[in-house]
């Protein structure tokens, strides 16, 4: 324990560090996975073709990645942007199906009826199937940002600053009360940000709070976001 | 005043929805479109707002071919209701009520007004009005959706099966009301279900339409129950198996108007007459067939019949 007291500041640091990795590629992915998840939803022909890549982007195994990416985009090795594409990469295969199944859950009748009261095409999308989507869409953020601020610790291999790097360095010095300190703060981070999402979702979809709508949704799209 | 000009709709797999379908709904008046699932009606319904495009044929709106018409911008000026009130579960009773107006430009605040005012006009408190529809019972959501379908005031209603879902005792409440709406608003309706019954009390026109989206026969319901014009308009509307054939048997309580099957169809009121002379003649209670005056028979259910037809 008295390793943590007296590094408080560094542990603090390493958190910014980590924040700064996987807040942006988890915002990055769900951006970036909108419209390709439209696109599957939308069309019958692309669909396979997206999902099979997006697929195949998870299957590469990340540390190769992180080596390769600064080759590819010229980034330094250890540059965290160089770690948040390769985030946001993964992020956005997990995604994409989600995004798809989401827009997919929206009830037709639903719609068929907005369709037939005047909404128009992109007001349907922005205005009912975006929002109807919501619940499905969080379950699939919720499963990107814990899996992120996991997989941000690997880029401490490679010299990226992150809570990772506090036991790649316990490991190196042998103090074990730090590599303890870089799994804890990481799993802490983890639920932190899971539990601002769940926020963020009562926030902005009040009408799942007081009824079941959505539970169902929720929890089939959690199995969707596993089994990519 | 709507008029089908020689319709057809064919969808891209091939299925014939609708065949060479002709006919003109007269303004400020409700035409009933019943036949059995799959018959075409939803998609007639559909081609009057363009959710649906005609492959053959045109379809006029007080003599301007739809066809020429911005399809969003006829949409907003034409109410829709549908089965399952088709609401958004993620706006509020008064929002859901509120949005067509909105999207054509009214100021939220007084669409959110107008909106507290057409709650009142479709018979639902305005303690609902900040309710999510999954919050109200099946009855009060389709009264929000026809509130809705209200709310850009127009002169053409369409509603698809929109009492479809709901308990026959709430679903009499809501024909009822919808009566009571089109006798003070005077809507040009048009009205589809699967229901006969509900077809012949709602319809000042009824279109009785076969598979394949072709019209069986057309007519008032009285025309179309005094004269079905084939084997199939008579069995759907029931004439062939004597449900609409009724007479008054006494059983000692009062006089009960019962169909050619035994089932009973209503009470006879209001003809103190027959009743008297009916329980004058079977003092033993037992089944007692009136004259002919009394007997309904295939011109329609009499007028003090309750029950059956009650147009
Ligand atoms: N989008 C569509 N694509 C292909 N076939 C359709 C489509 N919509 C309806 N149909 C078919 O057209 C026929 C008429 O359908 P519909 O108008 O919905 O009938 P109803 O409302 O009377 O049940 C049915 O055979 C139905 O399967
Ligand atoms: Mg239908």
């Amino acid at each position: 324990m008295t390793w943590i007291w007296s590094n408080m500041d560094l542990i603090w640091d390493r958190t910014l560090d980590h924040l700064v990795l996987s807040v942006p590629s988890i915002i990055l992915s769900f951006v970036i996975a909108l419209p390709f998840g439209w696109l599957a939803h939308r069309y019958r022909a692309s669909r396979a073709v997206i999902l099979t890549t997006v697929g195949l982007l998870y299957a590469i195994p990340s540390l190769p990645l992180f080596i390769v990416l600064p080759f590819i985009v010229g980034t330094s090795i250890r540059s965290p942007l160089n770690l948040i594409i390769a985030l946001t990469l993964y992020g956005v295969a997990l995604m994409v199906r989600v995004v798809a199944d989401g827009l997919g859950s929206v009830d037709r009748d639903v719609q068929q009826s907005a369709t037939g009261v005047g909404f128009s095409g992109w007001t349907v999308f922005w205005q009912v199937e975006l929002p109807l989507a919501g619940p499905v869409l969080l379950a699939g953020l919720r499963v990107v940002a814990v899996s992120t601020v996991s997989l941000a610790t690997v880029g401490a291999v490679i010299g990226a600053q992150s809570l990772g790097s506090l036991f790649t360095d316990g490991i190196q010095r042998g103090i074990q009360e730090e590599i303890i300190a870089g799994i804890v703060a990481t799993v802490l981070l983890a639920l932190v940000l899971d539990a601002a999402l769940v926020l963020f979702g009562r926030l902005l979809m009040p009408w799942t709070r007081r009824s079941a709508i959505g539970v169902a949704a929720r929890n089939s799209a959690v199995v969707a976001g596993v089994t990519t | 005043m709507i008029e089908f000009h020689a319709v057809t709709n064919r969808f891209p797999d091939g299925t014939l929805a609708v065949d060479d379908f002709s006919l003109v709904l007269p303004s400020y008046k409700t035409t009933v479109f019943v036949g059995t699932s799959g018959s075409g009606k939803t998609t007639l319904l559909r081609m009057i707002n363009r959710m649906v495009d005609p492959t053959s044929g045109s379809i006029d709106i007080d003599g301007a071919d739809i066809g020429t018409l911005e399809p969003v911008k006829l949409r907003r000026g034409i109410g829709y209701v549908m089965q399952n009130s088709g609401l958004l579960p993620h706006r509020k009773v008064i929002d859901n009520v509120a949005t067509v107006p909105m999207l054509r430009g009214m100021p939220k605040k007084r669409a959110r007004e107008e909106a507290l005012q057409l709650l009142d006009t479709v018979g639902l408190d305005r303690s609902l009005a900040n309710r999510y529809p999954s919050q109200l019972s099946g009855g009060q959501q389709q009264r929000v959706g026809v509130a809705r379908g209200l709310a850009v005031n127009p002169n053409i209603l369409l509603m698809d099966e929109p009492f479809g879902a709901v308990d026959p005792i709430v679903r009499a409440e809501l024909q009822q009301e919808l009566l009571r709406l089109q006798r003070e608003l005077g809507k040009t309706v048009v009205f589809v279900t699967h229901d006969i019954d509900e077809a012949f009390l709602l319809g000042d026109q009824v279109v009785i339409l076969r598979t394949g989206g072709k019209v069986a026969q057309v007519g008032s319901p009285a025309e179309i129950l005094a004269n079905p014009i084939d084997e199939f308009v008579a069995t759907f509307v029931g004439a062939d198996r004597g449900k609409r054939s009724l007479h008054v048997e006494n059983h000692g309580d009062g006089d009960i108007v019962v169909d050619e099957t035994g089932r009973l169809a209503g009470v006879l009121v209001g003809s103190s007459t027959t009743s008297s002379r009916a329980s004058a003649a079977s003092q033993s209670g037992s089944e007692s067939q009136c004259g002919s005056e009394s007997k309904a028979g295939p011109r329609g259910p009499g007028a003090s019949a309750q029950g059956g037809d009650s147009r």
